[in-house]
Formats: structure tokens, sequence, C-alpha cells
């Protein structure tokens, strides 16, 4: 074990949790992030789903890197990524048909999710298959800590569950917690994942950005040129 | 006719492809720093999702819907399985065609447009559009309609996007919340404001 997980292997899959997140600092795949979170249960499936795409189609990627032709490249990872989703698309439909509705068009929209086509673009087209493989898992993870953590908190303050376990016993069963609506709606995630990215920062100030403008106070006595 | 304004105000307004469905985020966020560029983008975005949701419509009921292939003399062959391969390479060839019509024939919208174009292909509000429509099995009177409804409703959503982005750059942020936590919040009030007309029926 300890020879497969060399040290390169190890910086491809911890980096991307907190240092160089994919969703709080690349910007990548919010999409999704936002759309699946309001309950746990749709929020793990998902993870998982866009993990083994973006693994399965960086090792792909990046096995045949040497033999596509740069001016075609990204209608090649598009369907080779555009194939795996439709592989994942059936499974789900399969298996786990009731959270494949309730998913509807999320799972389809992995293949235009920008961490997918990204890390095609930025790492397997010029790293081996297994570091790409890891890359892929390592940038898969990090997407699903940041959904993890947003359907934590909209699932258990907005509908007094967890994973469909009652965590808060609610009003309207005699218990004391009165649900907030707000957090299964749309507008909470954008809020959570903002403050996410506010502690994100605060832990780690190298990632906050510079302002553009300075707002700067007039030193006494010279003040204004009134 | 009030079916059609009535999917036309909903497209718009009540299921707005960015706030209410987060679609097409990453560009939401990236572009929206000044108004004339996220209107580029804006329209850019409008013009191809009118184009493809119908031609994605055609697509899916003439070849790809179960029993579709009738008019062959095949039945039943379902493959719809093939929607999310047809949809998005009929969105990136579209794109590419109409980038070459817009070369050759409107040169002065290709330079204003030119650099969104090829960014649009990777834009989850077109696909999610498509999506949409094969999901909720529009038909073709209905597909056109929410194609310009949906593409109009997320220019709308980001011109405003960065008309406040354009202001916000004067007041003084926290140093964590500076640049994308902010932006966030701000999309997040947005789309609250928006929700204020998910009660509108036609």
């Amino acid at each position: 074990m300890s020879d497969i997980l060399n040290d390169e292997t190890k910086k491809v899959l911890t980096t991307p949790l907190v240092n160089d997140n994919p969703i709080t600092l690349q910007v990548l795949g919010i999409c999704s992030a936002l759309a699946v979170t309001s309950q746990m249960s749709t929020s793990l499936i998902m993870a998982l789903a866009l993990t083994s795409v973006t693994a399965c189609s960086s090792a792909a990627i990046s096995s045949i890197r040497n033999h596509i032709p740069s001016s075609i490249r990204i209608i090649v990872q598009m369907t080779i990524i555009a194939s795996l989703v439709i592989v994942v698309d059936q499974i789900l439909k399969a298996f786990a048909y009731e959270i494949s509705k309730q998913l509807s068009v999320f799972v389809g929209l992995i293949i235009t999710n920008c961490i997918v086509m990204g890390r095609a673009e930025a790492y397997a087209m010029k790293n081996p298959p297994l570091e790409s493989f890891m890359d892929g898992i390592g940038n898969g993870l990090g997407y699903s800590l940041i959904l993890i953590v947003v359907a934590f908190f909209r699932e258990t303050l907005g509908s007094g569950k967890l994973l469909g376990i009652e965590v808060f016993k609610l009003t309207k069963d005699g218990g004391w917690y009165d649900p907030n609506g707000l957090m299964l709606l749309p507008p909470s995630a954008f809020f959570i994942i903002g403050l996410i990215i506010w502690s994100v920062r605060q832990w780690k100030p190298k990632q906050v950005e510079q302002a553009e403008f300075k707002i700067m106070s007039i030193a006494h006595g010279e003040g204004g040129h009134h | 006719m009030e079916a059609y304004i009535s999917l036309f105000v909903k497209a718009v307004f009540i299921e707005n492809l960015a706030l209410s469905f987060f679609l097409g985020m990453c560009t939401f966020i990236a572009v929206s720093k000044k108004i004339s560029t996220a209107m580029g983008l804006g329209i850019a975005v409008m013009v191809v999702q009118t184009i493809t949701v119908p031609a994605n419509n055609l697509i899916y009921h003439t070849l790809l819907k179960e029993d579709a292939l009738s008019w062959m003399g095949i039945t039943g062959v379902d493959l719809s399985f093939l929607a999310l391969l047809s949809c998005i390479g009929m969105i990136a060839a579209l794109v590419q065609i109409l980038e070459m019509i817009l070369d050759k024939f409107f040169p002065a919208l290709y330079h204003a447009l030119g650099v969104f174009l090829p960014l649009i292909t990777v834009n989850c509000a077109i696909l999610g559009g498509s999506l949409f429509m094969i999901e909720r099995d529009y038909n073709f009177g209905e597909s056109v309609t929410y194609g310009v409804g949906s593409g109009l409703g997320w220019a709308l959503a980001i011109t405003v996007m960065a008309g406040v982005r354009e202001k916000l750059k004067y007041s003084d942020i926290p140093a964590g919340l500076q640049g994308l936590g902010i932006t966030f919040i701000t999309a997040g009030l947005m789309s609250l404001g928006f929700m204020a007309f998910s009660g509108i029926q036609l």
C-alpha cells in the first residue's frame, strides 16, 4: 500500500480538499453543488457519481492523451465524459430509481460540470493514467466535501432530519424545533457556500483575494480639498 | 396562446435557470464583473438557447424517443438513453456553425460575441435547458417558447448581477469575504428577490 501512495499521489489526493478546493477556490462545478444539496441522500449519490466520472474520464483521457489531435481534443473529451455519464445515469436508473428521479437533470449535467472538463484539460492531458485517476478522485472528494457540508446544514436546519432520520423533533410532532423553511429553498445554498468560503479563507489567509479598491481613511489635519 | 405566455413568464422569472436551478453558475460568477461583457454573454446564451432547445426537441421527437422511429417502419426501439450524447453533440455543432455564420455575415457581432461562443458549449444552462425540455416533454411550440424564455432569464440574471458587482467593488468588505464569498451572498439575495415572482399564475 505504501508504495502505491507515494508522495505525488498523496499530494494530488489531498491538496484539492482544502488548499486547492475545486469549488471554493477554483470556482468550478458549482451548478450542481447548489442544486442537489437540499437533502443529504441526493448529495451523497451526486458526490459519488461525480467522483467516479471524474476519476474514470481522467484515466481514460490520459491513456490516449498522446493520440488526441489538439484541435479536436475538446470534442473527444466531451464524448468520453458523455459516455461515462450515460453509464452512471443508467446505473442510477436501474438501482436507485427514486433518487435518480430527484436528481432529475443534474446527473446529465455532470457532462458540463467544469470540474470534469477542467481536470481533463489541466491534468489528464499532461500526466500518466494512474496519477490522473488519483487526481480525479482527489478533486471529486474536494467537491464531495463541500456538497456534504452544505447538505448537512440544509437538511438538518431545514427539515430537522439527516438522511431521513429525525435529529431535531419538529414542533408539528410535539417537539421543540421549528424548521427553517428558507434552508430548503435555493437562496440558502448561495448563503451557505458564501459563508463556507469566508470561513475557509479566515483559516487559510493565503486564499484571500485582493480588493480592487481600498478604502483609505484621510489623515487628520490635511483631509479634504474643498 | 395563454399557455405559451404563462410558460414564457415561468421560464424567465419563476424558474430562472441561474437563480433557482443554479445552472451556468461557473460562467455566471466568472464573467459578471462588468455589465458590458455580462450583457454580451447573456445575449450569446439567449441566441444559442433559442436555437438549441427547439433543435434538440426535433431530434428527440423524431429519432430518440420510444417508438419515435416508427416513421421509418422500425418499432419497439427506445434510444432515449442517447439523449445526453446527442444533446451535447448538437450544442457543440450548433455553436460551431453559429460561430462560422457570424464570422462570415455579421463580423461586428462576431467580434462582440466571439470570445464567449466557445464558452457556451460547456455552459450548463444550455444543456440544462435541453434536458428540462426532454424531461417535461414539451412539444415543438413549447420548446421554442421555453428556449427564448430561459435564455432571456439567464441573460437578465447575469446582467443584474454584473450591475450589483460593479457597485460592490467600492464597498468595504471583510478580507475573507472579498471576491468570491460576497458574490455568492449577493447571488443568494438576488435569488430571494426572484422568489417574489413565485406566486404568479397566468
